[in-house]
């Protein structure tokens, strides 16, 4: 019997939220972390840790670590330092695969650890890169600037990774983070830029199953790619808005596709008060509503990027929190949703793992 | 030895770290090294990493004047770290 755990990074800390395979009734626990701002946690299979990327306004950015599904609990930043005068604000994304732990921070750098969280190393600054100028010019230093808001491991490669940086786009790597190649052809983007390749606001990218399709939630539309990156299609067309942030695909069907539009300007909530998923079964080709048992009334709900997740049961379930502090779950393959948690601090990240 | 009192929010991170402990050191970022040997990672906490400065929202107090990792402490020296207030 497997269990389902749901890892949930707020404003005050991580939650674990744990059920069964059937995913119908789940136990909530936390804070975990010290109640430090997580913005990102992930489960690393290969060794049962959770990693959680986490920043105190007080004592700085950590990695933390627990080798229990939560009981106990270790952190550290042991290595989590530009030499080069640059400053690192804040640890922001994760991820975990072939026995190594690779985090993004904020200015735009990668960091990784290969003992399990312990120490830490740069790994890349995608120095070079055009756009780089920008985020390296001291001008440009955080806090309030850039950061790489993703990494992405191809789980069959270790050699294979990408990487968004926050209002510059999507790079990828095949030589293990050494050199990186702008895949952001095809984008749109309704503002100037000053290099061809990279200017895109890239909010969320994910692979479908089988490897070579990809979806993109950006700043200015849903986008889909059919070559591993290589080009990129808009998608946008029968949804409410362009703009949103996180978004799920099916673990087996690579042309079924989940978006959570939300209004662009200030407020970044679900359009009209109605809470929202879209989903689309022919690779965006048309969208449909799956918000059965969402709330359609004062329902202004937002959701943030690494908020989002799907499990890879032959049912999948899929999960997403918000900014309010719900988290909503599907056990039927988004034909329905229940609030599994209402009253959590604003949420960064949901993740899933199913564990045996 | 200096009397050293230390924000409630770091005590949790390191196991066995007291809120107050006596120190024996000539400046207050020699007060943390101190710790940081017996408390590895402790300096992180408090200091800007790479950088010989204390954290914007860390405050240090040496016989209740405003210091920083220069100022000197004496034997009988009350340290305070101040978690500044900050965020909601």
């Amino acid at each position: 019997m497997s269990s389902t755990v749901l890892l949930i990074g707020t404003r005050k800390g991580l939650f674990v939220a744990e059920s069964d395979e059937g995913r119908r009734d789940w136990a909530v626990r936390g804070p975990y972390c010290e109640s430090w701002p997580v913005y990102h946690a992930v489960y690393d299979r290969d060794s049962g840790t959770i990693f959680a990327a986490a920043a105190s306004e007080w004592h700085g950015s950590a990695v933390w670590r627990s080798p229990d599904l939560g009981e106990t609990w270790e952190h550290s930043s042991e290595g989590l330092v530009y030499e080069d005068g640059r400053r690192l604000s804040k640890v922001s994304t994760l991820s975990a695969a072939h026995g190594r732990v690779l985090v993004g921070v904020e200015a735009p750098g990668i960091f990784e650890s290969t003992d399990g969280g312990k120490t830490w190393a740069v790994k890349s600054t995608l120095a070079g890169q055009p756009g780089s100028e920008v985020w390296d010019d001291p001008a440009n230093q955080p806090p309030g600037h850039l950061g790489i808001s993703a990494i992405i491991s191809d789980p069959g490669s270790r050699d294979h990774v990408w990487a968004i940086v926050q209002g510059i786009g999507l790079y990828e790597s095949t030589d293990e983070a050494q050199t990186w190649t702008p895949r952001n052809r095809g984008l749109r983007a309704d503002w100037p830029r000053e290099h061809e390749e990279v200017g895109f606001c890239v909010h969320k990218v994910v692979h479908a199953p089988g490897g070579e399709r990809m979806y993109q939630q950006n700043h200015v539309g849903m986008h889909r790619s059919d070559d591993a990156g290589q080009s990129w299609t808009e998608i946008t067309e029968g949804l409410p808005t362009e703009f949103g942030f996180a978004a799920a695909a099916h673990p087996h069907d690579r042309d079924i596709f989940h978006v959570i539009p939300l209004d662009p300007g200030h407020g970044r909530t679900m359009p009209e008060g109605q809470a929202c998923v879209w989903r689309t079964e022919d690779a965006g080709s048309s969208w449909r509503r799956a918000d059965s048992g969402l709330p359609q009334t004062d329902a202004f709900l937002g959701v943030l990027r690494e908020a989002m997740a799907a499990d890879t049961y032959d049912v999948p379930g899929y999960y997403f929190g918000t900014s309010t502090g719900q988290v909503f779950a599907s056990n039927d393959d988004a034909g329905s949703w229940s609030e599994i948690a209402s009253y959590l601090p604003p949420i960064s990240s949901v993740e899933v793992a199913t564990i045996d | 030895m200096a009397d050293v009192h230390l924000p409630m929010t770091l005590a949790p991170l390191f196991a066995g770290l007291p809120r107050r402990l006596e120190v024996d050191a000539p400046t207050v970022g020699a007060a943390i090294s101190s710790l940081e040997e017996r408390w590895p990672g402790l300096r992180d906490r408090l200091c800007e990493a790479g950088r010989p400065e204390l954290r914007k929202h860390i405050h240090v107090y040496v016989d209740r004047e405003r210091g920083s990792l220069d100022t000197p402490i004496g034997e009988r020296s009350r340290v305070d770290v101040i978690a500044a207030i900050s965020g909601g």
